[in-house]
């Protein structure tokens, strides 16, 4: 059963704000899906290797060579503030 | 020719048609616009997003796919097109280039017709997770198309397309397939470039064919397989994809695992369909085995453990700062922040559907200090064990066989307010996908009598897995299987 | 009972813009002072779909990285993802590495090395302030076109005890990666950055004390500052019984005061997890030898080879092997078969007083008039005493105005070192009968008092005479 602290805290690392209701429901719905997921943790995966990739080659190198960049009006096109060269974001120092 | 004649033919025949000089490849565009026009909409199936300008054609009469029209599932990044993924947090974003999988096919000469509507960031198996509403099973409009490509595959069902491109993550081609009535084939991990596809789970994504009968599903295949410099995970594929004319199975050794035939909360007229199928692959020719995939039925919990940790990650880049929404906290801040945190947790808040919280939450809970070994760590393990129990499987048959779905399409927000019943969707699809390995969904007859438009009920899928790059080896036995099962995929046209 | 000793623990992260064409991991070329956001793909901006594919000059250059500090090189290496969200961190995770780095271990002087791995860098943000509020609150401008340099991430073990040796460290890694060619490193523009770990333990202890971080340090002046401020600090806190915090701290030069950098709020939880979307780097035996031949010989390396090989004074070897340009610029001078030939600590002597006295701040004498053959054939003309110092110091002059032979200036001149002795004994006779009252003083024990004399005869001699000889000829003439 995961606490509403917790759920108060993962919401934090994810940057989700979440209204009462919501953590509400979270703490229930997360307590369910957690309870079947723990079930892996009854199997025996002694000396058993963690895949990261299924599939085992190893990855392909970029050799060093410009490609052409974004105009940067098509770099803004799609931000939701701007000056007019750079993306605005309220300070992180504010 | 006719509407009726063109939409009639099949991919494949329509592309021949083109290049035959049989069919002019407007007409055939124009065609399937005006039924995509007329049952794509939100009054309608709901199952596009965005349809292109009539006209939007030519060009095309000498490549492979002679123009032939595709529709396209919304996470592909097509450039100056919608592509949102089926989300709030991107509603009318228009990227600046197109996923490699989709030039690709653009490239042999198929012309963009539509985007689909699908689950919001591929994460739902019924397509009730869009924020563009729920998609409706051509069959049945009351009830889901299954997800998440559900809008690419009621598409096809429907006939508003000839073909669709989907991605399966957990199963997200093959469910929807069966329950449509479709094909739909999931790749190998790695057969095609994952470059521009807005990332749900990065270590399982993959993008297939969603097609009215397997020859399509190879056609569409051929041009999408290959390495791209874009996408360090993707492979070159060993062989050319060949289009199947077989209709023997010959000797062809095929595995049905107990703990992948029963279970899972299958319904008897699913494990009916299911046998009968087995039964008539023997008939031509197919030596049927048992095998053991002792860890399959502990696929889902890896799988819900390892897909939300990588979607909680891919989804931090919806912040509100480069694209999509922003919000900014109201007078009453839902969590009393404001500033950048504020804007942060509100873009967040307000973008995103309750499925795509869940999944972020679980993930990033499961990745968080103290809790990675115990859920991500072992997740990877099991996923390694069942791996290792495909290999095992492989040694002693061909392909393993499977229902590709518990249940037929079940009646829309039926399954919404219990998670895990709805996880149980993907039980017969995530083992293959934890796996890497290449799974295709047939239509093997109907379920449910007094269900569907006839009454004789809906579609069952039946899933034919093979081991790595075994497309070829896969397609060739579904073609053989399609034409003894002989199910009509245009019995849903609307 | 005497007071409590304190020892400073320090160990330095040093992070290293790569000196790359394009960014660590899209095909965008470096940004140096373009338009803010012009140097910007969909995989630098962090665009949905977009994919990092992994730059192989940057592997190639940590791989260098790696063997310069005697590291072991994984034969297999892994990118994971540090989540965290920051506007100028366009995904919400930075790709870098986390337990399987490119390289392990390794040394560099008596400094011992944790651990090297690569990273892509962070975009830029600049703080606009209420010129650009967004909903009443200040706003900043984020420029991604830093957002995806190659980083090389080195980690020191703590083995550095004061706030100079890290200074001095810092210099000796700086000409070591210079001499590389893998970076510029710059200190002011940011391509060389340095964060100090700082701890106190009580002298002898094995236990190490609570440890801060200090933050980019963007001078070597700084560095020794910031990290002697919060040694001072520490220091203070532990005598009065109180308790070092573990936090990230800032050092700020103008007032010298140390402040903590991140909010409490900030709770650090990375979530680091192996990134799916690049597969294992394998460090092919390909790539280790293309590495090896790439390798040139490093500073300390060739300073102790100064020594051993001529015989050269350890400062002038380390002046001289620390600084590519006066290093080069000897060994071609070295190389330079002139007669007489010039004695090397001679030559090393010339190049680095009078040489890079004579040049205008900064220009390096290859860039001179002055060629190094040049420079060894006047330092083999004043060593065999053909000419005297005084002229060789004329005659170099003349060079760095107009470059040309030595020889042949010493010759048009007329510069040579006079041998005729009977002339030069006259012409000291006369500085004798010339300056009777510095004779007095140097009668009456004033050595100094020669001065007029001596400068008398360099005079008449237009500075020929040798001045060995010219002060031996006065001592005898005045029966001294
Ligand atoms: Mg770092
Ligand atoms: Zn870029």
């Amino acid at each position: 059963m995961i606490d509403r602290d917790e759920v108060l805290h993962v919401a934090r690392l994810a940057r989700l704000a979440l209204s009462e209701q919501e953590i509400e429901a979270m703490q229930g719905e997360l307590s369910k899906v957690l309870d079947h997921v723990a079930k892996i943790g009854e199997l025996d995966l002694e000396g058993v290797a963690p895949s990261t990739h299924v599939v085992e080659v190893t990855g392909a190198l970029r050799p060093d060579e410009p490609r052409p960049c974004l105009p940067r009006e098509v770099a803004l096109a799609s931000a939701p503030a701007i000056s007019e060269d750079g993306f605005l974001v309220p300070s992180p120092q504010a | 020719m006719s509407d009726a004649e063109i939409i009639g033919l099949s991919a494949g025949e329509a592309a021949a048609a083109v290049i035959a000089g049989e069919l002019d490849e407007r007409e055939l565009y124009d065609a399937y616009h005006r039924r995509s026009l007329e049952h794509g909409g939100s009054d309608a199936l709901n199952c596009l997003t965005w349809v292109g300008e009539a006209g939007e054609s030519g060009g095309a009469s000498q490549r492979p796919l002679g123009g032939v029209p595709l529709a396209v599932k919304d996470l592909f990044c097509t450039e100056d097109v919608p592509s949102q993924s089926g989300s709030k947090i991107l509603e009318g974003y228009r990227p600046p280039y197109t996923a490699t999988a989709v030039s690709k096919l653009q490239h042999a000469g198929a012309k963009m017709l539509a985007k689909t509507n699908q689950d919001e960031f591929a994460m739902g198996s019924s397509n009730e997770n869009s924020a563009f509403g729920p998609v409706r099973n051509p069959w049945d409009r009351g009830r889901v198309p299954g997800g998440s490509s559900g809008g690419s595959a009621a598409a096809v069902a429907a006939g508003l397309a000839p073909w669709a491109l989907g991605t399966d993550t957990g199963g997200s081609i093959r469910q929807p397939a069966a329950l449509c009535g479709i094909v739909g084939l999931k790749p190998t991990y790695g057969a095609v470039s994952r470059y521009g596809m807005i990332a749900f789970a990065s270590s399982l994504d993959q993008a297939g064919p969603l097609t009215r009968n397997v020859a399509d599903a190879a056609l569409m295949l051929r041009h999408m397989v290959g390495q791209d410099e874009q996408d360090a995970t993707s492979l070159v594929f060993p062989e050319p994809i060949s289009i199947p004319d077989g209709a023997r199975l010959e000797g062809v050794r095929i595995g049905v695992a107990a703990e992948l035939s029963a279970g899972g909360g299958i319904e008897s007229n699913v494990a009916e369909a299911f046998e009968r199928t087995v039964k008539l692959a023997q008939d031509l020719g197919a030596i049927v085995k048992t095998v053991e995939l002792p860890h399959a039925p502990h696929a889902l919990a890896a799988y819900y453990v390892l897909a939300p940790a990588e979607c909680s990650s891919n989804l931090a880049r919806f912040d509100g700062v480069r694209y999509g929404l922003r919000a900014e906290p109201s007078a009453d801040s839902v969590d009393g922040e404001r500033g950048l945190l504020g804007m942060y947790t509100h873009t967040r808040h307000d973008g995103f559907g309750a499925e795509v919280k869940r999944r972020i939450m679980l993930g990033t809970y499961a990745l968080s200090a103290g809790y990675y070994d115990a859920y991500y760590g072992r997740a990877q393990r099991v996923r390694t064990k069942i791996a290792e129990d495909f290999k095992k499987a492989f040694a002693e048959v061909d392909f393993i066989v499977t229902p590709t779905s518990a249940t037929v399409a079940f009646e829309l927000g039926a399954l919404t307010d219990d998670p895990w019943a709805m996880y149980m969707n993907d039980y017969f699809t995530v083992p293959m996908s934890l796996a890497g390995i290449p799974a295709i969904s047939i239509p093997c007859g109907l379920g449910g009598a007094g269900l569907g438009p006839s009454g004789e009920g809906l579609p069952v899928g039946f899933q034919i897995v093979g081991p790595a790059f075994s497309e070829n080896r896969i397609l060739a036995a579904a073609h053989a299987l399609e034409a003894a099962i002989g199910f009509d995929s245009t019995a849903a046209f609307a | 009972m005497s007071a409590i000793e304190y020892e400073p623990v320090i160990g330095l992260e040093i992070h290293v813009q790569l000196s790359t064409a394009t960014k660590m991991f899209c095909g965008c070329e470096l940004s140096f002072g373009e338009p803010p956001n012009t140097r910007t793909c969909p995989v630098c901006l962090g665009l949905p779909g977009a994919l990092p594919v992994a730059n192989e000059m940057a592997v190639h250059y940590g791989l260098m990285i790696g063997m310069a500090l005697g590291s072991e090189l994984a034969p297999r290496s892994i990118f994971h993802r540090k989540n965290y969200f920051y506007p100028d961190l366009p995904k919400g995770y930075q790709i870098s590495q986390y337990d399987e780095p490119l390289c392990r271990g390794g040394h560099l002087g008596e400094v011992r090395i944790h651990r090297v791995h690569l990273e892509e860098d962070a975009a830029k943000l600049i703080h606009v302030g209420a010129s650009g509020r967004i909903h009443g609150s200040d706003a900043s401008i984020v420029d991604f076109n830093r957002g995806g340099t190659p980083l090389a991430e080195i980690v020191t073990e703590p083995d550095i005890r004061t706030a100079e040796q890290a200074a001095e460290w810092l210099r000796l890694l700086r000409v070591t990666l210079r001499r590389l060619g893998v970076s510029d490193v710059n200190m002011e523009e940011g391509s060389l950055r340095c964060d100090a770990n700082i701890s106190l333990r009580r002298a002898g202890s094995e236990q190490l004390g609570v440890k801060t971080e200090l933050k980019n340090m963007n001078s070597f002046r700084f560095i020794e500052r910031g990290i002697k401020a919060e040694l001072v600090r520490q220091e203070k806190l532990l005598r009065a019984g109180q308790q070092v915090v573990q936090e990230t701290l800032h050092f700020d030069p103008a007032s010298g005061r140390i402040t903590s950098l991140r909010s409490k709020e900030q709770a650090h939880d990375y979530r680091y997890f192996p990134e799916p979307d690049l597969l294992p780097i394998a460090i092919s035996a390909q790539m280790l030898q293309q590495a090896r031949e790439a390798m040139p010989e490093l500073p300390a390396a060739m300073a102790a080879r100064l020594v051993q090989e001529h015989s050269l004074s350890v400062e002038s070897a380390e002046r001289l092997a620390f600084s590519q340009e006066l290093g080069d610029y000897f060994e071609a001078a070295l190389n330079a078969s002139v007669d007489p030939a010039a004695p090397p600590q001679a030559l090393a002597n010339w190049l680095i007083t009078d040489l890079s006295g004579r040049l205008v701040e900064a220009q390096a004498p290859a860039q001179s008039k002055v060629a190094p053959a040049a420079l060894a054939a006047l330092v083999g003309l004043v060593s065999a005493k053909r000419i005297s110092v005084g002229a060789g110091r004329q005659v170099l002059d003349r060079l760095v105005a107009d470059g040309g032979d030595p020889a042949a200036i010493v010759e048009a001149e007329g510069l040579a070192a006079m041998d005729d002795g009977e002339q030069l004994a006259g012409i000291v006779a006369a500085a004798i009968a010339a300056n009777a009252d510095a004779v007095e003083r140097v009668k009456a024990g004033n050595a100094k008092a020669v001065g007029p004399i001596v400068g008398y005869v360099m005079r008449e001699t237009k500075g020929r005479a040798d001045g060995g000889e010219v002060n031996r000829l006065i001592a005898e003439q005045l029966g001294a």
